[in-house]
């Protein structure tokens, strides 16, 4: 399957692969703002479902291994907001820095 | 947050163990989360109170309103042809806020098991039943099922008869499946009530059957 000419990485249907893990994780709050900076963003016109798989399906078949599935969206809404233009990476950079001062955990920076 | 009364280790009154505190150490992707909420909120493109209710409206959502959806189908010869035809349609005239997301219905019959899945990424009936379980998004699942349906159901505790067909459905951004389980002959003199409570996540997802609620 995997030399069919076309077929992309995360086209995964048939596979092979090994167990599959039942855990369950509580999603963190993190997380369900990320799920909703997607829903409101796609909302308000600056992307849509095609536009977070585009990004999401270039980030290729390491960051689906190796970042869990908020990184990977956040990544991904993150490009997409710069490609809508609404706000630039040195904007993003910027601020990113400045959250980074705010405290040592997620709450104290939120 | 304070710790009142507990040793890490021991098991709360539920018989589990406490779960750790949110309180790792602040990395990349929160702080990209941080800084993209906040630079679409000063840009004026969302608002905070839009996210706080985004959040709790996803919250709110979970695989009791698909339950209730099952049950009423199952006690409405009528509802259960509208949902069967049209199942957004049916769940919003249920009263359930699910968006614009087009929902198809399609029912387990003696003959015919069905079973969703994602395989290019991780399309589920989130605005019906809330977001999907870890597994559904995981590599196994997407890559297995589809090919070995009846040893994958094995692992879910699942047996289908040899002479019942499977049938794998696999969703897209633009079409989500919710399975209707075929409702247990021993249920037939229950309430619709009492019939929403057999209705599990994973029968409606085509990975589990009802079950009588414990």
């Amino acid at each position: 399957m995997a030399e069919f000419f076309g077929k992309r990485w995360h086209d995964m249907g048939g596979d092979p692969a090994g167990d599959i893990n039942h855990d369950q994780h509580d999603f963190a709050l993190w997380e369900k703002r990320v799920d909703a900076l997607m829903v409101l963003a796609s909302s308000a016109g600056l992307m849509n479902t095609d536009s977070l798989r585009r990004v999401l399906e270039d980030m290729g078949e390491e960051a689906y291994e190796t970042m869990t599935y908020y990184e990977r969206w956040i990544a991904s809404v993150s490009q997409n907001m710069v490609e809508a233009g609404a706000f630039s990476t040195a904007e993003l950079a910027e601020k990113m820095a400045q959250v980074k001062t705010r405290g040592a955990t997620y709450g104290d920076a939120t | 947050m304070p710790h009142d009364n507990h040793d890490h280790g021991a098991l709360s009154p539920s018989g589990h163990p406490y779960r750790k505190d949110d309180d790792n150490e602040l990395n990349y992707w929160q702080i990209m989360e941080i800084a993209v909420r906040e630079l679409l909120i000063e840009k004026g493109h969302i608002t905070a109170a839009q996210v706080h209710n985004q959040i709790n409206a996803m919250d709110a959502r979970s695989p009791a309103n698909g339950a209730k959806v099952v049950a009423h189908a199952w006690s409405d010869p009528e509802f259960k042809s509208a949902l069967l035809a049209d199942a957004g349609q049916a769940s919003r005239d249920m009263g359930f806020d699910i968006g614009p997301m087009h929902l198809i219905a399609i029912e387990n019959t003696e003959s015919v098991h069905n079973i969703v899945v994602c395989t290019l990424c991780s399309c589920y009936p989130r605005n019906l039943l809330g977001l999907p379980p870890d597994w559904y998004k995981s590599r196994a699942y997407r890559s297995r099922i589809v090919i070995e349906p009846r040893k994958v159901l094995s692992e879910f505790g699942v047996e289908i008869p040899q002479d019942v067909q499977i049938r794998v459905h696999d969703s897209t951004a633009d079409m989500r499946y919710i399975i209707l389980p075929a409702q247990p002959a021993q249920t037939m003199s229950l309430s619709e009530d009492e019939l929403a409570y057999w209705v599990t996540r994973d029968s409606m997802i085509g990975v589990g059957l009802p079950q009588a609620p414990k």
